[in-house]
């Protein structure tokens, strides 16, 4: 039935989003104050105080022109403090990277030599399960006390929530590549490290990208919440500045961004794990 | 050079590595001697300049030089000129400075006004440096920033570098508090739905907010309370929650109050979740709140960048102490990349104009005033409050610990070259909540309170 009709779950989506917009806007609605208080304190307040309530949260339409604001003007620097969304962004997309770079670094070599001995798997199990569970966030203090330099510190942290995933998952992927294969491998008299390269490493694959794909999430996912305990620079810093000014349609708007870019690392991984994988 | 070392000394490098000129075992001697040589340059030109002012013709200047000799007369024209004290004044202005790129970390409240404001109106720059003020998340984080030297100089909270240098909450290392930022300007803010409940006597259950565990916000309050017979521990609950969140949390119910540095508690009257109780000047009027402090190291390895950074907050501070200024101030520290608060709030901060979330205006033009002078009292004051709550264990030597840290010798010093009026005591006697406290009897002070944990 969708078949047939391709844009029924696009429009569907839309209806949603209307749906979900107009009772934001209801909800969020500001009724006019009747408390009248003297024009001279008023001027010192808010309007919300100012007519005896609370201030409120924005609506759909404040929020849409903060968003506008920073489409149109991503790039603007205004000292330490105070940079563009798009400056802020990039630099939490460079720590992710990095951290999830160096990551893969790790983890794939090695959870090659775990997937492919039985007894090295055996042997560091007991470590990747306890290190596996802990919250990313739990090392930042050590790492600042013991790496000294905040920017490091962060990168740390996501290498350290990256490394599991990947680790895991390619340890998995090498450990349960089907023995047929590496027999066969093996009267052909292939040499360990071709084997490695051309027979394993291309049947693991699409379980490594997985992994990958996991880790690049997660990461995402860590680095808000490590530059809020850190500050300086990134996404998770201008979330924490704008909530410092209590500026609640600047946050909205920085979490759609979040979720944008989570998005676009999320398919980007998607994209190359299909390339890598096999009818068997 | 190396032909004429004696390869027999221990002292000798042979091989290179030593200073840029090689006269000199290490950069650092050679710079410090290049500083000395400059030095004697400078006061050489002072003479000279001295000597042609008196004796406009040479040959007048030689002829009486030959007369009385050079030493007589050096000594005759010091009694008519004071040589000295004109080179003295020449030097302050020039010391070569070790490092021009500085970072200073702050946390965006009013407190760090000096810091701050130094930057947009240029105090730094006009003392030749080339300072980053960068904003930081938390009291904990800067302690870690500027223990990890990522800041060469830091904002922090009065009791901080006593609590960093005995080693309370963090490993000891010497660190030095050349200035007090601001006095007052706290207040205990509360819930809107509390505004018939003034007297602390009724605040039993309540659970407070206050952003540090080693902050003059935390001593004031548990004070404050305690004169009040409320015990900080057992009857409310007091837990430390970053500035920031105050508001938010008061806003969602989840605390009752807090005593916290503005703009938070005009920011809650701001967003009419809260009003101004009481402002901390009532409790002690004139106290110590943040602190200017860099680390012992900072100071002894880069005497004239030290000097240079606290002048720039000294005369800084000069000029937030003018009332006049406080509205210009309010302006250059309000945007997203200092306080990021609309204007108006941080302007009823600092004019003491403001309004008290319960529908009047307030003028009070001491609610935050700006006062360097790190008194030793103030901080003997606070270790008896690290004692009396048990953040110290143990016998301590107050006086030396302030000594130590508070550094009021170089504040006398520099605020007389930025043209402010030291006092000519570092230590003075005040008064809390109408008790007085005399600082040179610490622990009788600490054994006075009923309520105490020791």
């Amino acid at each position: 039935m969708a078949g047939n009709r391709p844009w029924l779950a696009p429009l569907l989506s839309l209806v949603f989003l209307a749906v979900f917009v107009g009772l934001w806007h209801l909800a969020t609605r500001t009724t006019a104050g009747e408390v009248q208080v003297d024009p001279e304190y008023a001027a010192l307040v808010g309007a919300a105080a100012a007519t005896g309530g609370k201030s409120a949260m924005p609506g759909p339409g404040d929020v849409a022109a903060k968003l506008w604001e920073h489409i149109t003007d991503p790039f603007y620097d205004r000292g330490t403090n105070d940079k563009g969304i798009g400056i802020q962004l990039g630099h939490s997309i460079a720590r992710v990277l990095l951290g999830f770079g160096l990551a893969a670094l790790v983890a794939i070599p090695l959870g090659f030599v775990i997937g492919m001995s039985p007894l090295v798997y055996r042997a560091l199990d007991p470590f990747i399960q306890i290190l596996k569970p802990i919250s990313p966030l739990a090392w930042m203090p050590l790492a600042l006390y013991t790496i000294k330099d905040s920017n490091v510190s962060a990168v740390f942290v996501i290498f350290i929530c990256s490394l599991w995933p990947m680790l895991i998952n390619t340890a998995f992927g090498v450990a349960s590549v089907r023995r047929d294969w590496l027999n066969v491998a093996r009267t052909l008299e292939v040499s360990r490290l071709r084997t490695a390269f051309q027979v394993i490493l291309p049947a693991a694959a699409p379980t490594i990208m997985t992994g990958m794909r996991i880790s690049v999430g997660i990461a995402w996912l860590v680095i808000v919440a490590a530059e809020m305990l850190v500050g300086g620079t990134g996404i998770g810093y201008f979330v924490w500045n704008e909530w410092n000014n209590l500026s609640i349609a600047n946050i909205i708007s920085a979490i759609l961004f979040i979720g944008l870019v989570g998005m676009l690392l999320d398919t980007t991984l998607a994209r190359l794990g299909r390339a890598v994988t096999y009818k068997e | 050079m190396s032909a004429f070392r004696n390869p027999f000394d221990y002292k000798v490098r042979l091989h290179r590595g030593g200073c840029s000129c090689g006269r000199h075992h290490s950069q650092a001697e050679h710079e410090r001697a290049e500083a000395l040589e400059a030095r004697a340059l400078q006061d050489r030109a002072v003479e000279g300049a001295v000597m042609r002012a008196l004796f406009p013709q040479d040959e007048v200047r030689r002829r009486f030089l030959k007369a009385v000799g050079g030493g007589t007369a050096l000594a005759a024209i010091s009694t008519l000129f004071p040589l000295g004290l004109a080179k003295e004044a020449f030097a302050e202005s020039i010391g070569p400075l070790e490092k021009t790129r500085l970072s200073v970390g702050f946390i965006p409240i009013t407190c760090a006004t000096p810091i701050i404001m130094a930057h947009p109106l240029g105090y730094y720059a006009k003392y030749g440096l080339d300072v980053e003020v960068v904003k930081t998340a938390g009291w904990a984080v800067i302690r870690d920033k500027a223990l990890a030297r990522e800041y060469d100089a830091a904002h922090m909270l009065s009791p901080m570098p006593l609590a960093i240098s005995i080693g309370a909450g963090s490993s000891p290392i010497p660190w030095t508090m050349p200035a007090v930022e601001n006095i007052n300007g706290q207040a205990i803010t509360l819930a809107l739905k509390h505004k018939d409940r003034r007297d602390p006597k009724d605040w039993k259950g309540f659970r407070f907010a206050v952003p540090f565990d080693y902050s003059m916000h935390n001593y004031l309050l548990r004070y404050y309370l305690a004169e009040h017979g409320v015990d900080p521990d057992r009857d409310v609950s007091i837990r430390s929650v970053p500035p920031p969140e105050m508001v938010a949390n008061l806003r969602a119910d989840n605390i009752d109050g807090f005593l916290a540095p503005d703009p938070v508690n005009q920011r809650a009257v701001y967003d009419g979740v809260g009003f101004i109780h009481l402002l901390s000047k009532e409790i002690w009027d004139g106290h110590p709140c943040c602190a200017f402090s860099a680390s012992r190291e900072f100071v002894t390895a880069m005497p004239n960048t030290y000097q240079a950074l606290l002048k720039a907050i000294l005369d800084a501070t000069a000029y937030a102490r003018k009332p006049e200024n406080r509205k210009e101030i309010a302006a250059a520290i309000a945007p997203t990349n200092y306080l990021n608060q609309p204007v108006t709030v941080v302007e009823q901060v600092l004019t003491g104009t403001f309004a008290d979330g319960l529908g009047n205006i307030v003028r009070d033009p001491q609610r935050i005033d700006f006062d360097p002078f790190p008194y030793e009292s103030f901080a003997i004051w606070i270790l008896t409050q690290m004692k009396r709550w048990g953040q110290i264990k143990g016998d301590i030597d107050y006086a030396a610990v302030a000594r130590e840290v508070f550094l009021a010798t170089d504040a006398t010093r520099l605020m007389k070259e930025v043209g402010m009026e030291p006092p000519a005591d570092p230590v003075k006697s005040f008064e809390v909540m109408g008790r007085r406290f005399d600082p040179s009897q610490p622990q009788a002070y600490v054994d006075s309170f009923a309520i105490r944990r020791t």
